[in-house]
């Protein structure tokens, strides 16, 4: 544990030095900031509260932003120490892979808390001081930050992954990217044509709902969708929301972190110094 | 368990090419072993195999009685790469106090450890700032931690000024004293001179040869130069009593085999007052270096 402690002590400092805590705190407030400004128009007419339709705005955020800032932290992790040199003296130390792992995951996790936190809260306070009854939405806050931390971890373990099979930086972050790109944007796309083509047949009843929980970014969408009551606020995946009972989306919020997690521990022990 | 290290018919081939051939040797407590070899002749790849961060063919490797890489045979040793790195954005302090706690260690013995290196002034600044010779005594600096059995140190002298090698070497001989095991590699002979007690020459991924200084050279047996320098007036008298002298500009040169060295040396002395001087040039370490790489094939 002393261990795992002191890498993340470590790696926070180097997220520091490299700007990381000031950039993704300065992003996650600024996109949480226009967007609870943008989305302020119709919140009257629903009868939900201003922060539960602010959840749902960043709930659509954070899908894009919280798994880019992951990937652009991690993806150097394993890379980046093979090309600097520094991974034999490392791995020479009484220090396990997985130790390694987990402590770069603690750092980067805080770094993500951080910014989640900074930028939710910026929402949250922005919402409080036009509706008092804003109350009403703070388990859905809190239930998307934490959520959010769970996705963070997803893509930051994925990030690790990436970074070990690739072995070089500039290779890990187009990968990185392309990995970004398919899972956050054209696996919706794709399975969106897929159910347009299908026309209600079995694949839009049977299939897509599993291929949305397979997709740990659209279970995190489903899960504060569902979970929130302003689900009819939100646009996009939402329908699909209701078919599935609420475990199965946060069985796949759960999961997902320990998958990546263990698939970037089998990748960066096949690394050889 | 009497050694510290332990290396049996140790074989390595990358894709085909033979890194390490049939490797023996045995590395007591308190023995300083040098490792020397032209680039390519298997130093660092041997270092890697006993550090465990690579894997071998055949053979057998034993490391503080335990196998290499294992965690036990981590926490017993310690490691300096070649051309050692460390991330930039860190300070030496912060990297030392990191690699200390990894060890279990105080982080807050960190200062000392630089101070110990010479570092203090430089402790809080980033490592990036760092010259190539401060990059390696904050390597150095993480070798001392904890007290390691066996220190292994790839060319740890590069990039070092002849002061700071000087000190290292010290560094090296109380560590040794403690009973610590030490092997450390280098390209040049003249550098681990009267500084360790073995030396192993690697040649294309074998052992040539193995011994202490003298022992090399007796096993060379390179020829000895001697140069007279006859006093004015005295140049025949010496050349007629040294004929297979070579006449050079101010002095003679004889060329012999060790063994024919003192017959020589008491003709010179009888020619008394007509020597001004003598120098016995012994073979020089490249010299002996160079016989044992590469009597190997070349």
């Amino acid at each position: 544990m002393n261990r795992i402690l002191a890498t993340a002590r470590s790696e926070f400092s180097i997220a520091f030095r490299n700007r990381w805590v000031s950039i993704s705190i300065v992003m996650m407030v600024l996109f949480s900031l226009v967007l609870s400004a943008a989305g302020s128009a119709p919140s009257g007419e629903l009868g939900v509260d201003r922060l539960s339709v602010t959840v749902a705005s960043l709930t659509s955020l954070a899908v894009y932003l919280v798994p880019l800032v992951a990937l652009l932290m991690s993806f150097d992790a394993v890379a980046g120490e093979v090309e600097r040199g520094t991974l034999p003296l490392l791995l020479t130390y009484p220090v396990t892979r997985a130790e390694v792992l987990l402590g770069k995951l603690l750092a980067h996790l805080t770094v993500l808390a951080l910014a989640i936190s900074a930028g939710y809260g910026a929402a949250a306070i922005a919402a409080f001081m036009v509706d008092p009854a804003a109350v009403q939405g703070l388990a859905a806050l809190w239930r998307l930050m934490w959520s959010s931390l769970f996705l963070g971890a997803t893509f930051l373990g994925t990030g690790y992954a990436i970074s070990a099979l690739a072995r070089r930086p500039s290779g890990a972050a187009g990968l990185a990217i392309g990995l970004w790109l398919v899972l956050i944007v054209l696996y919706d796309l794709g399975l969106l044509a897929a159910v347009v083509a299908d026309n209600g047949g079995v694949f839009t009843t049977d299939v897509f709902p599993y291929a949305l929980l397979a997709n740990p970014a659209d279970a995190f969408r489903l899960f504060n969708l569902a979970a929130s009551q302003a689900t009819s606020a939100a646009a996009g995946v939402a329908g699909a929301a209701n078919t599935l009972p609420l475990w199965q989306s946060l069985v796949s919020v759960l999961v997902w972190p320990v998958v990546a997690l263990a698939l970037a521990i089998a990748a960066f022990r096949k690394v050889t110094p | 368990m009497t050694q510290s290290l332990k290396l049996k018919q140790l074989t390595k081939t990358y894709q085909g090419v033979t890194a390490l051939s049939d490797i023996s040797f045995n590395v007591a407590p308190g023995e300083r072993v040098a490792l020397l070899g032209h680039n390519g002749a298997g130093k660092s790849t041997m270092m890697k195999i006993i550090l465990g961060l690579i894997g071998y063919d055949s053979g057998e490797i034993e490391v503080m009685g335990a196998a290499a890489g294992s965690a036990s045979a981590r926490a017993a040793t310690a490691y300096l790469p070649e051309n050692v790195a460390f991330h930039p954005a860190l300070t030496g302090l912060e990297q030392l106090r990191y690699y200390l706690s990894l060890r279990g260690e105080n982080p807050d013995k960190a200062g000392a450890l630089l101070a110990r290196v010479g570092l203090e002034g430089a402790a809080k600044r980033r490592i990036g700032t760092y010259s190539k010779g401060m990059r390696q005594r904050v390597g150095l600096a993480q070798t001392l931690i904890g007290k390691p059995k066996l220190l292994v140190l790839d060319e740890p002298t590069s990039g070092l000024d002849p002061v700071s090698r000087r000190d290292f070497y010290e560094l090296l001989d109380g560590l040794a004293a403690d009973g610590a095991s030490i092997l450390l590699s280098s390209h040049a002979l003249t550098e681990v001179e009267a500084r360790t007690d073995r030396i192993l020459i690697l040649s294309k991924g074998r052992m040539v040869a193995t011994g202490s200084l003298p022992e090399l050279r007796a096993a060379a047996a390179l020829p000895v130069t001697l140069h007279i320098i006859p006093r004015k007036g005295g140049e025949a008298m010496v050349q007629a009593a040294l004929p297979e002298a070579i006449v050079g500009l101010d002095h003679m040169t004889i060329t012999c085999a060790q063994t024919a060295k003192l017959a020589i040396l008491r003709r010179i002395t009888a020619l008394g007052d007509h020597v001004a001087d003598l120098e016995v040039l012994p073979p020089s370490l490249e010299d002996i270096y160079s016989h044992f790489s590469r009597r190997d094939g070349q």
